[in-house]
């Protein structure tokens, strides 16, 4: 399984990214800059969380413009499987890849703490490692983690089991209808989720419950 | 050279925390009487384009792929 990690100025948790998928996969990631339109041959794209372009216009706006988004949506067009967390996430839906908006938290304050998730669809290739309907918890840390979609699109991505991550337990911590965290394409082979699974894959982070969604998706490590 | 204005809004039905927020701090100002506030974004734009028909047509083309967010986002465009 290759796997390449997109860069662009201000993300910064493109290192948490690369140090997940090398030590549950066994091997790093290509790195890809902005502007390379000549994406490699892989099998799995992530783009990971930060501040690109200083979340200016909207969050995520500017960086889905960015030539090296052309060529993802080119690659997830061929489906191959795309990963975006957090502003990652926040791109692929300014890029079209995925349905819906991210909105600024309905508290207005920057959150920063663990929460617990649902696993609202364990039939997909991103979390098929978990159980139905199983909890695990996952840090979150953004501003803008509202998700919206109008209601002709809730009722599709809900019909077709596109909701694939939910907060549960009264742990929504930004406000998004259905308490929804995460959400893939139709094709299925495009998720994005606000919270860092990336930040819980070893005793050192407290907890392991992130590895799933890695294991899923690139296989248990060799 | 034409100068434009372009007014970023959200659109009815989407709710609005930053209005919500700064609707609730006038009451706390004590302007009684505010029935609703909602944020928007305005952008001035100035075109090299002397006909306004076509810097209207560009000018649009800009919001449905950059400026607004039609997901969320409508807006409107005034030349002049």
């Amino acid at each position: 399984m290759k796997s390449a990690v997109i860069q662009l100025p201000g993300l910064n948790r493109d290192r948490d990214m690369i140090a997940a998928l090398t030590k549950i996969s066994g091997k790093a990631p290509v790195t890809v800059w902005q502007t390379d339109t000549d994406l490699p041959d892989v099998d799995l794209i992530v783009i990971p969380g930060g501040f690109s372009y200083g979340d200016y216009l909207r969050c995520g706006a500017i960086a889905a413009r960015m030539p090296v988004m052309r060529a993802v949506a080119e690659k997830a067009a061929k489906g191959v499987k795309v990963i975006g967390v957090c502003n990652g996430f926040q791109i692929l839906l300014e890029a079209g890849l995925l349905p819906g908006a991210l909105m600024r938290n309905a508290s207005l304050k920057f959150v920063c703490r663990e929460v617990k998730l649902q696993i609202a669809n364990a039939n997909t290739v991103f979390t098929n490692a978990y159980q139905p309907n199983q909890i695990i918890r996952c840090p979150v840390a953004h501003h803008d983690g509202n998700y919206f979609a109008d209601a002709a699109t809730l009722e599709r991505i809900e019909g077709n089991g596109q909701v694939v991550f939910r907060y549960a337990d009264g742990t929504n911590p930004n406000g998004s209808i259905n308490d929804i965290a995460g959400v893939m394409n139709e094709n299925g082979n495009v998720l994005g989720l606000m919270p860092h699974p990336e930040n819980l894959i070893e005793a050192a982070h407290g907890g392991s419950d992130g590895r799933g969604l890695f294991e899923s998706v690139l296989g248990k490590a060799a | 050279m034409t100068k434009a204005r372009v007014i970023v809004t959200l659109k009815n039905g989407v709710l609005d925390p930053q209005g919500k927020a700064i609707e609730s701090a006038l009451g706390g100002l004590g302007f009684a009487g505010v029935a609703g506030v909602r944020q928007g974004k305005v952008f001035d734009v100035v075109l090299e384009e002397t006909d306004p028909a076509k810097a209207e047509e560009a000018l649009r083309k800009m919001c449905e792929q950059l400026l607004a967010n039609t997901v969320i986002e409508d807006f409107s465009i005034s030349i002049g």
